[in-house]
């Protein structure tokens, strides 16, 4: 019966078994959550707490605040870091292909070394290597 | 509510019926996720019993998690030391209800052979409650097996409604447990009498 109506109203909308499609497949996602929302509701009382709420979960009790100040040399550092990074990257294929190398490779590589070495200059003039 | 004789007969004749609670206590029985928390030697034991040769997964209890929020069940597998106790109260507070605990082996139980020790806790039960215990120094993974069965047949029969329904259920009693601190001599208080009531010895 049910059946032979919706036959029916397909046949005269062709594009009405999307939507129709579609809200079944939303109401098949959205019962289950709905279901487990309710059940915990009205059946399973809340029951929160301190130890309940608290944010670590190894069984310690958290000391003093998360929301300390990280001082910004940090990251300074962390970019200084890069130049020795890449350098050690290209110096080693360097290494091995010295004797093979022709000049122009040779200069292109001393080129790029000055680069990463002007930068170094750079950070130690402006004192960043010193921690205060 | 169904009676279990008519129950029986219905079932001889092909006809199966059940009720909310059963098929509720059902699911919950056979998906108990316990928490990967092992205190000394038993959680080795544990470890085993969660591996291939003794498969706890066909009890659907597999499911180690890693945090307490996503636990059902606390697994005390070893010496609680007194420095531990409170640690061990905490987590279980931060687990949510419907939860449970299993204390494995001598250790958990009373102390064990450490019993004598000035920093061990004479029982985990002081402080949690307990529901099953396994004896054993330390137990085999079949007797953890048989601690999750005996897990599975309590929460079976647990009621869904009434007075003496489940205690997630209950509004009325308390999520959270005590949490000792650390005193001078001993925790403070050395015992949490509303959990540990021991029969009085007659001499």
């Amino acid at each position: 019966m049910l059946v032979e109506a919706i036959l029916m109203t397909t046949t005269d909308h062709n594009y009405l078994v999307l939507p129709m499609l579609m809200v079944a497949a939303v109401g098949f996602a959205l019962t289950p959550l709905a279901a487990a929302w309710a059940w915990a509701h009205f059946f399973s009382p809340a029951k929160p707490g301190k130890d309940k709420n608290a944010i670590y979960e190894c069984g310690l009790e958290a000391k003093g605040d998360a929301w300390i100040h990280f001082r910004s040399e940090y990251y300074l550092y962390g970019i200084i870091f890069l130049v020795f990074d890449v350098e050690t990257i290209f110096l080693l294929p360097f290494a091995v292909a010295f004797t093979g190398l022709s000049v122009g490779a040779f200069v292109a590589m001393i080129i790029f070394l000055l680069l990463l070495v002007e930068g170094l200059v750079w950070a130690w003039r402006k004192g960043i290597l010193n921690w205060h | 509510m169904i009676e279990a004789g008519l129950k029986n007969e219905l079932q001889k004749q092909g006809v199966y019926v059940t009720t909310l609670e059963d098929l509720y206590n059902w699911g919950r029985a056979n998906s108990v996720w316990p928490l990967t928390f092992g205190l000394a030697c038993c959680a080795i034991e544990m470890m085993a019993a969660s591996m291939a040769r003794f498969d706890l997964a066909r009890f659907g209890a597999e499911v180690f998690r890693p945090s307490p929020r996503q636990a059902d069940l606390m697994i005390v597998a070893g010496t609680v030391t007194k420095k531990m106790a409170p640690l061990v109260v905490r987590i279980y507070n931060q687990m949510p209800e419907p939860k449970y605990v299993i204390a494995m082996g001598a250790c958990a139980i009373s102390g064990g052979p450490f019993k004598q020790g000035y920093n061990v806790l004479k029982g985990v039960d002081r402080y949690l409650p307990v529901d099953v215990a396994i004896p054993g120094c330390p137990p085999r993974p079949e007797a953890l097996i048989h601690a999750i069965m005996t897990l599975q047949e309590k929460i079976l029969n647990q009621k869904l409604t009434g007075p003496d329904r489940a205690r997630h259920l209950n509004a009325d009693v308390p999520g959270e447990f005590l949490v000792p601190a650390y005193g001078k001599q001993d925790l403070e208080p050395s015992k949490n009498t509303e959990v540990w009531q021991p029969p009085a010895i007659q001499r």
